[in-house]
């Protein structure tokens, strides 16, 4: 390293971080296999992940509303590479509108393969319709759900007649 | 604002991958080097400002105590300004104002930085996503310039190989400026065929992680005045802050799109009405950009008011932001050739000061400065700070 002396050293510091009540009821939900959003009472915006506060109005938002199990991919990427203390590559996420909220929410999208990065982006386009997929066990933690790609009828027909 | 303020001095090191100097001598190299720049002493400076972003990549807590008397500070009215990237410009911001409110004649703002001493800065940075929601997806700032690239392509058609070229002529500039990281003469095959780091952000679209320090002086126009016979004016200064939550930026209700930098035209506006400045395709001729990936500058470019939305990758290859072209955008090669982050944005304000006051490199001085526009860039690409510095007085 340059000829120069370096000494090892790190930190290593544990939370407990505080979910709150709008968290708690959110992934309280999860477990019974539902999404809920916060509504501001006041512009009438459906946000995930939900707020305590419309941040907008600046107004306490009060109502909750249950948004559907589908949605679009507005955002994506696929890792194929490790990071220290990140999951595993090579691994999909994206940001998916779900049917009925405003904002779009992140998560793994795991029934695409992966090998061809390529091909893999293709399949996850700007657009593509997802669902939402619950885990077997559920913790009431943001990963008790993924998203999976819909297969489009027309791909779908393709490859039942094959 | 009591006072017309301007930058006298700049200093900065050489940026490389490791500096077997601890942060506070990076950060005196720095202060020394603004300070004989503008034939000032210590004695001189009435208050600091260090330049500090995320404690976690030099893994000191509040590294700016680790540094008060190597900044400058003993003695002095001293504070940290951090907000991420955008830190450097934010500080240079905080300068401006203690000197334009008439509460000191002269500022040094200083910092330095050591992002590869930690292992892995990526670890660190997915840490500034929220711990219930987010994190737990492998969220980085490279996954982030991947969520801007899928949407820039997606929204105005931006091919890879248009990303590339901003990498070309980064590191091609950065031949002509001593203290780049990385700089070199490659071709848009080579950005193309370099390993994915998260899809389609590819190994030459990113910055590398960096050292090294910075530093600016900024005073009063008395003081400017008698000590530089042509400083860089601060004529408009500007800085802008936006969610964390990148999900709420994309389709829906959004008022913005996460493909084009919002927030950044938002601020530019702020500080070109501040410099009156109304045509900057025209008006300016440098812009020293904190983009980090290539994808954040074609999008910088268009939130500028450089070109209109989705030009920018075609006027990009037309030369349009070459050194001789129509705006030189980055001529020291800009972010993605040295990326000390705490000073990154601190260090666009040392070279677009270079190019007013005419003291740039030779190769690196575009002919000919009246106006150049400086950024800086932070968080979730959240914070965007926005100086324009001039060479004539007003």
């Amino acid at each position: 390293m340059n000829n120069g002396m370096t000494l090892r050293g790190g930190w290593n510091v544990a939370y407990n971080y505080a979910v709150g009540t709008t968290g708690k009821k959110f992934f309280d939900t999860l477990i019974e296999k539902k999404i809920i959003a916060t509504k501001c009472s006041k512009c009438g915006l459906v946000v995930l992940p939900p707020r305590s506060f419309c941040e907008r109005c600046f107004v306490p938002a009060e109502e909750w509303v249950e948004v559907g199990k589908e949605g679009t991919i507005q955002a994506f990427t696929i890792v194929p590479v490790k990071f220290e203390s990140l999951p595993d590559p090579p691994y999909a996420i994206a940001y998916v509108l779900l049917d009925g909220a405003d904002t779009a929410l992140v998560n793994f999208v795991r029934n695409v393969d992966l090998a061809d990065l390529n091909n893999a982006a293709k399949q996850l386009a700007i657009g593509r319709r997802v669902r939402v997929v619950f885990e077997k066990r559920r913790k009431g933690t943001i990963n008790d759900f993924h998203y999976e790609l819909i297969e489009p009828e027309q791909a779908k027909r393709q490859r039942l007649k094959k | 604002m009591k006072t017309k303020a301007a930058i006298v001095g700049v200093g900065q090191t050489h940026y490389k991958s490791y500096h077997n100097y601890t942060l506070p001598e990076l950060s005196m190299q720095a202060a020394v080097a603004a300070l004989d720049d503008a034939g000032m002493t210590i004695n001189d400076i009435d208050a600091v400002v260090y330049s500090m972003g995320p404690s976690e990549f030099l893994g000191v807590n509040e590294p700016d105590k680790w540094c008060v008397d190597a900044a400058g500070g003993r003695d002095n009215p001293f504070m940290r300004i951090h907000t991420g990237g955008a830190t450097g410009l934010s500080a240079a911001q905080a300068g401006f104002h203690h000197v334009a409110a008439g509460l000191f004649d002269a500022v040094l703002v200083v910092g330095a930085d050591k992002v590869r001493e930690c292992i892995d800065s990526q670890q660190v940075l997915n840490t500034i996503w929220d711990p219930l929601y987010e994190r737990q997806f492998g969220l980085t700032t490279i996954t982030m310039a991947a969520f801007q690239a899928v949407r820039h392509m997606y929204r105005y058609g931006t091919k890879e190989e248009q990303m590339a070229l901003v990498a070309v002529r980064s590191w091609g500039n950065a031949c002509n400026n001593p203290v780049a990281h990385l700089k070199g003469h490659i071709t848009v095959d080579d950005v193309m065929t370099s390993p994915y780091y998260c899809w389609p952000v590819k190994k030459y679209d990113m910055c590398p992680s960096s050292a090294g320090g910075a530093a600016i002086v900024i005073v009063s126009k008395k003081k400017a005045m008698k000590l530089s016979t042509r400083p860089a004016w601060i004529r408009g200064c500007s800085e802008v802050a936006n969610t964390v939550f990148l999900g709420d930026q994309m389709g829906g209700r959004s008022e913005m799109d996460f493909a084009d930098s919002d927030i950044l035209a938002m601020a530019a506006k702020a500080a070109y009405s501040q410099a009156g400045i109304r045509n900057p395709a025209k008006e300016i001729q440098v812009a020293e950009l904190y983009a980090p990936f290539t994808v954040c500058e074609l999008s910088m470019v268009e939130a500028l008011g450089f070109c209109r939305k989705g030009e920018s990758g075609r006027l990009n290859e037309e030369g349009f932001f070459n050194m001789n072209g129509g705006i030189a955008v980055n001529p020291s090669g800009g972010t993605l050739c040295a990326n000390a982050i705490a000073i990154t944005a601190l260090a666009r304000v040392c070279d677009g000061a270079l190019q007013v006051m005419g003291k740039a490199p030779p190769k690196m001085q575009v002919k000919n400065v009246r106006n150049a526009v400086c950024t800086g860039e932070g968080g979730s690409f959240q914070f965007h700070a926005v100086m324009v510095l001039s060479a004539d007085y007003y």
